[in-house]
């Protein structure tokens, strides 16, 4: 069954290793559905965290493939526990004026934030989990999105783990 | 018979001398690395952005050189010095054409798990990313088949970076790692200082196995009635042949040896069922399908092997030992898999199991199938059998000799025909399936091996994509003994167009192709033709009375098929025997 997952890959700091990580879903088939890049808790060592599709033998695939690059340290499918998934977006709405107020109503409701604010259009800041951004888009969308960019899903397993 | 290749001096002569902390350039600590790691050869071509490498190897007696004619015979004949031997393969080129013509090479390796060290030189650190003249993103180009590689930044990381990139070639599951070295940084000076650590912290080969793993197989053996082994390049690759002989010994189970793992197994053993898959034997085939325990040591149940996945071994519990986690489950499913070493896995089984008491009617049923269905061809007095030619090189050297072969219709022959004793005896490109893999293999086999009688048996497509390594066997004496199987025709695509595409055969006729043994005289190796049987008999003689190099052409019959054989799609068990040929 295909199921959406979501993995921490802890790799060494290195030129090259997103295009190492990124070239084996490619040729390997393995879907991506965001990928986030960024440092770790240790100098040296980034962590990446991946958003990708597949059933349970893919997923198995993936990361027993990750684990033969020798610049991944480690790979933990986080989704297989309860975890904390985030993501950012941005979205320039389409705003005269006299929309505005509605727009913020929105804006407030989804306890995300007005971050700038244009003649007929406004930069909505939106952080969460995946399904309350789409939901975010999805009330924007009346208005008119000029532009929208997501950062993709950044997670870590609940508690001490 | 032997090269002429001068002794090297020992490596702990000169470890003193190589391990001394000095200021020396980028191109010095390189060689100086590759001596302590117990490099004699590397097989190399040079050209601007390694000149300071082959500046330091102006007057290098250390280890040799051997400079090939392509970049393409260089990474193919450090393939097949270093299946031969066991060791690291070594290869040198230049930056841009002289690197992305080891492509083809390391692509050959990484799919059969040969340990190589690729060196590539690569414009100046400040030029990288500018399409300087001769620049090439090699190390982008070649992620995908290699275990890792290095782009080298900084002249302080060199010793550390050779060390490492060692470890990783010849360790786990072995394959190429490629060191990049930008020019400035090969001229660069620092000081050498050996690097003996290898700090890596993603790479942790499992070695030894799961002891509850062992202990279920030894269960299953004593309980199955109709088990295989199926046995792979990786017994070879870790020098399991000896436990795997006294695994089949004490359990009395039949074994199939796949395409890479010919050598790994006694041919002559009375247990031994020959090679499974496409072109393999009926019984070797017909058993894996019957077996209800299949158990594969070091192979990957690889498409050529497995035929139609949904119906493989549909009966079998399967047993998958492999040092490569990652090819567990991957094709197959698996119901007892088993990382780790293969040798060390046997090692530690071979206290643990015994004879396989359910099987008897088994193997007397295998023993019947290998009486009734031999490999078999329809001889003839007229033309020369390409079949009947390997049995002629099989019967003249005991086996005994190292073959390597190029891709197509010989290479099935070769291994349907010849009776493999010894492990690292039997080169071939099996996983990539690499034309022009064959000849120039055979000479890195022959550096490996001076002593050893070095058979390499091409078809004439695959010995005109790498005929230019004649001239390093002239000049350096290498005593290689080249077999033209020639039909003059690319003969698999002409069996494949007769059996699948109707007959319609599409530009595969290789009339025309140079004379093979005027070719060879152009080089300055001798050459030789045969026709006949009794031609063939004559000059094959000869060939191996002559203690230089020798090519052989043998003119066979263009329409003979290789049989048996599993068409794509198939079941391993659904098998075109060519009776109706025969």
């Amino acid at each position: 069954m295909m199921t959406s997952h979501t993995i921490a890959v802890l790799v060494n700091d290195q030129p090259g290793v997103l295009q190492r990580v990124s070239g084996l879903f490619g040729r390997r088939g393995f879907n991506i559905e965001s990928i986030t890049v960024g440092q770790s808790e240790e100098e040296g060592l980034s962590r990446m965290v991946i958003v990708t599709q597949g059933d349970d033998k893919t997923l198995e695939q993936i990361e027993k493939q990750l684990y033969k690059l020798i610049d991944v340290i480690k790979v933990v499918n986080l989704s297989s526990k309860p975890m904390v998934g985030r993501e950012l977006a941005l979205i320039k709405v389409k705003s005269e004026p006299a929309e505005r107020p509605e727009i913020m109503g929105v804006v407030e409701t989804f306890r995300a934030a007005v971050v700038d604010i244009g003649t007929n259009s406004m930069i909505v800041q939106v952080v969460g989990d995946t399904e309350k951004i789409d939901a975010m888009i999805e009330l924007l969308h009346p208005y008119g999105i000029r532009e929208l960019s997501r950062t993709g899903v950044t997670a870590m397993i609940r508690g001490n783990a | 018979m032997s090269a002429q290749i001068p002794a090297v001096r020992s490596t702990e002569q000169l470890r003193e001398k190589w391990m001394k902390p000095e200021v020396i350039t980028g191109s010095e600590i390189l060689l100086r690395s590759l001596l302590l790691e117990g490099v004699e050869c590397v097989f190399g071509y040079p050209g601007g952005a390694v000149l300071y490498i082959y500046d330091a190897l102006y007057g290098f007696t250390d280890f040799h050189h051997l400079l090939t004619r392509h970049e393409q015979g260089a990474i193919h004949a450090a393939d097949g010095y270093a299946r031969a031997s066991g060791k690291v393969g070594v290869c040198i080129a230049t930056s841009g054409p002289g690197a992305t013509n080891t492509v083809t090479g390391i692509a050959t390796a990484y799919m059969d798990s040969v340990p190589l060290v690729v060196i590539t030189g690569n414009v100046v650190s400040s030029l990288i990313g500018t399409d300087a003249f001769q620049e090439a993103d090699i190390t982008g180009i070649t992620m995908p088949i290699t275990k890792h590689s290095y782009l080298v930044r900084d002249v302080e990381d060199l010793p550390r970076v050779i060390h490492e990139a060692f470890h990783i070639a010849n360790t786990g599951r072995k394959g190429p790692v490629l060191i990049d070295i930008p020019k400035d940084v090969s001229a660069n000076k620092t000081l050498f200082e050996p690097s003996q650590t290898i700090n890596l912290r993603g790479y942790h080969p499992t070695v030894v196995p799961n002891r509850l793993q062992l202990d279920k197989l030894a269960s299953a053996i004593k309980e199955a009635e109709r088990p295989v082994i199926l046995a792979g390049g990786g017994v070879v690759y870790s020098g399991g042949h000896e436990a795997l002989l006294e695994f089949v010994n004490r359990t009395e189970i039949p074994i199939t040896t796949t395409l890479l793992g010919l050598g790994a197994f006694p041919s002559g053993h009375e247990l031994w069922m020959g090679m499974p898959g496409m072109h393999g034997t009926y019984t070797a085939n017909q058993s894996i399908q019957q077996s209800d325990l299949l158990i594969n040591i070091g192979a990957r149940f690889d498409d050529r092997v497995t035929g139609r996945l949904d119906g493989f071994a549909p009966k079998a519990k399967i047993v998958h030992i492999d040092i490569d986690p990652a090819e567990i489950g991957k094709n197959v499913k698996t119901d007892i898999p088993i990382v780790g070493d293969v040798k060390t896995v046997l090692e530690l089984l071979n206290p643990l199991v015994g004879r396989a008491d359910k099987a008897d009617e088994w193997r007397a049923q295998i023993n019947q199938s290998k009486q009734d269905k031999p490999f078999k061809y329809k001889d003839s007095d007229t033309v020369l059998k390409p079949q009947w030619v390997i049995e002629l090189l099989n019967d003249t050297t005991n086996g005994e000799a190292i073959v390597t072969t190029d891709v197509g219709q010989h290479q099935m022959w070769a291994a349907q025909y010849y009776k493999f004793n010894q492990p690292r005896s039997w080169i071939t490109s099996g996983g990539l399936g690499t034309m022009g893999f064959g000849f120039p293999s055979a000479i890195g086999a022959q550096m490996a091996h001076p002593e050893r009688l070095v058979i390499s048996i091409n078809g004439d497509g695959g010995m005109q994509m790498c005929a230019q390594e004649l001239a390093i066997c002239a000049i350096n004496k290498i005593p290689v003994k080249v077999v033209v199987i020639n039909n003059q025709v690319l003969g698999m695509v002409r069996q494949w167009q007769e059996l699948i595409y109707e007959n319609r055969y599409s530009h595969i006729d290789l009339a025309g192709s140079p004379d093979f043994v005027k070719l060879a005289e152009a080089y300055g190796v001798k050459g030789l033709r045969a026709t006949n049987k009794e031609e063939a008999k004559k000059v094959w003689q000869e060939a191996m009375e002559t203690p230089g190099p020798v090519l052989v052409e043998f003119v066979v019959d263009k329409g003979e098929n290789v049989y048996p054989m599993v068409t794509q799609g198939s079941t391993i068990d659904q098998m075109l025997m060519g009776d109706d040929e025969q």
